[in-house]
């Protein structure tokens, strides 16, 4: 049983972990004030959800999330998809792409609450900024890297452009689309909460920086914690639907298309 | 007879390089047609030609006496490597000919299964080409060809990655397929053996570069055959030995040259 031994040394490692930031919180030998305990935290946590005020806050932060996570993987694909299918708009557009995406997201964030105002729009569109090119970037690789043995073949047996699109690019493509839908997860967290940290009224982010305006670390990390578990829930989703759509892959070979 | 396929004076240069030049040749109705040559002679190029995905630089190709423009219509393709979709299973993929011409899935795959069960796959339906053996995706690839019924058959030496019973497997079940309905077919190999027992005529083209046809002899052989049989028949001997005699040369000269 070699994966129940693996799952043993995580837990233990874990377990650990938490034992010794406690023991040396309790024991003075790192500032409960800078560093809070895990048991304090836990409580903070358990204290959140149990008077139900973060509900509110994960709500915005899931809306939020979700919206960008959508937009932006929608624009980034299908840009992804025009780009690549008619290069000579790449070629234009290229200077252009790659100029947008050396912008340090965070330094919209300002921009974007002029723009949108305080409320939940702001964040998307951070949120966006960040997805797009995630998800951009990995749709034009893969459909660039199809083989074009089976293109021929498909065009050879008859099929008309739309069709590629459907049987052949987009399925092709289908294992870049969804490596970077496990990173834009991610990001999107990141555009929300960074958002709402810079200027807001609710979210986690603001939950955050409320706690952090008045010194209290163990209301950033039960925040940091709770942003945690949410990402890593999106992700085990994302990864379920994946093994779903991608049955067609072998084993051995992760990711290819030929 | 008015042939079904013809190249006339057909040159096609990549860049300085000049693969196949002044090439004539016209393929009958309902004739299986051999192209030997050494590697690298060009046989593949005079393919990609008939297809249409390759315009000669001069000289022009007649399909039923009509210049072919852009991709050959009635034309099937079967390459040497897989050119199947991975992400399909082996009934959609040869279901999906069908559906490129706007036959519903249900009637496509209900055509598909019998097609599969014609190349002996009827109990492989659901499986991916990745769970498939070489022998058959190739079966598959056949299928896929043959379902949207082309009057010429192209091959580019599409049983060379196969092992040798597999191989001889599939030329005989090549033969029986074509024996119901007599297609037209443009068989590329550099195997003189498999050329003379599959074909009504062979052509040797001369070791590459500005390779041309340099000798067409028509093989007599009664059918239907049985290919690993026919090979051990005096009047196949005597036709593989003054075939050779024009081919040894060509091989050589390609050595010496690469």
């Amino acid at each position: 049983m070699r994966g129940l031994r693996v799952r043993l040394w995580q837990a233990g490692l874990l377990l650990g972990f938490l034992l010794l930031w406690e023991w040396a919180s309790r024991t003075g030998r790192i500032d409960p004030f800078f560093f809070s305990l895990p048991s304090a935290i836990a409580q903070r946590v358990w204290r959140w959800f149990a008077t139900g005020e973060v509900y509110p806050h994960l709500y915005i932060t899931t809306v939020e999330m979700l919206l960008a996570f959508a937009l932006g993987t929608l624009l980034g694909v299908v840009f992804g998809l025009w780009l690549a299918l008619a290069p000579a708009v790449a070629a234009v557009l290229d200077p252009y792409v790659k100029a947008l995406n050396a912008i340090p997201r965070v330094v919209l964030a300002p921009i974007f609450t002029l723009w949108f105002g305080l409320g939940v729009l702001s964040k998307v569109a951070l949120g966006v900024t960040l997805v797009f090119f995630v998800a951009f970037f990995n749709t034009y690789q893969g459909v660039k890297e199809v083989s074009p043995l089976v293109l021929q073949n498909a065009r050879l047996l008859g099929a008309k452009p739309s069709h590629l699109l459907r049987h052949v690019y987009l399925p092709a493509a289908a294992s870049w689309i969804f490596s970077s839908l496990r990173t834009s997860i991610g990001f999107a967290v990141i555009g929300a909460v960074v958002g709402e940290y810079l200027g807001s009224a609710a979210g986690l982010g603001y939950l955050i920086a409320q706690a952090e305006g008045v010194f209290d670390t163990t209301g950033v990390f039960a925040g940091m914690v709770v942003l945690m578990a949410f990402v890593l829930a999106l992700d085990a989703l994302v990864g379920t639907v994946e093994r779903r759509l991608l049955v067609w892959r072998s084993k051995e070979r992760e990711g290819g298309s030929a | 007879m008015a042939s079904f396929l013809e190249f006339r004076q057909v040159t096609v240069a990549f860049g300085d390089y000049v693969a196949v030049e002044g090439v004539s040749l016209a393929l009958a109705p309902g004739a299986f047609v051999s192209l030997v040559g050494p590697t690298g002679c060009g046989k593949s190029t005079l393919l990609n030609v008939a297809a249409g995905l390759l315009a000669p630089s001069r000289g022009e190709v007649l399909l039923e006496g009509r210049p072919l423009k852009g991709l050959n219509p009635v034309a099937g393709y079967l390459f040497q490597q897989d050119a199947i979709l991975p992400w399909k299973t082996a009934l959609d993929n040869v279901a999906l000919p069908l559906v490129f011409r706007g036959v519903p899935w249900g009637e496509a795959r209900e055509r598909a299964r019998v097609w599969l069960e014609k190349v002996g796959l009827g109990r492989f339906l659901r499986h991916y080409p990745h769970q498939l053996s070489g022998g058959m995706r190739k079966r598959v690839g056949l299928a896929q060809v043959l379902i949207a019924g082309p009057k010429l058959l192209l091959m580019d030496e599409p049983f060379s990655a196969l092992d040798i019973q597999t191989r001889q497997l599939m030329e005989n079940e090549l033969l029986r397929l074509w024996q119901e309905d007599r297609k037209t077919v443009l068989f590329v190999t550099h195997d003189l053996e498999e050329a003379i027992a599959l074909s009504d005529r062979v052509v040797v083209m001369s070791a590459g570069p500005r390779s041309r046809p340099i000798g067409d002899f028509p093989i007599p052989l009664p059918r239907p055959r049985d290919v690993a049989e026919i090979r051990l028949t005096p009047e196949f001997l005597r036709l593989h030995r003054e075939i050779w005699e024009l081919l040894r040369g060509e091989v050589l000269r390609a050595h010496a040259g690469a």
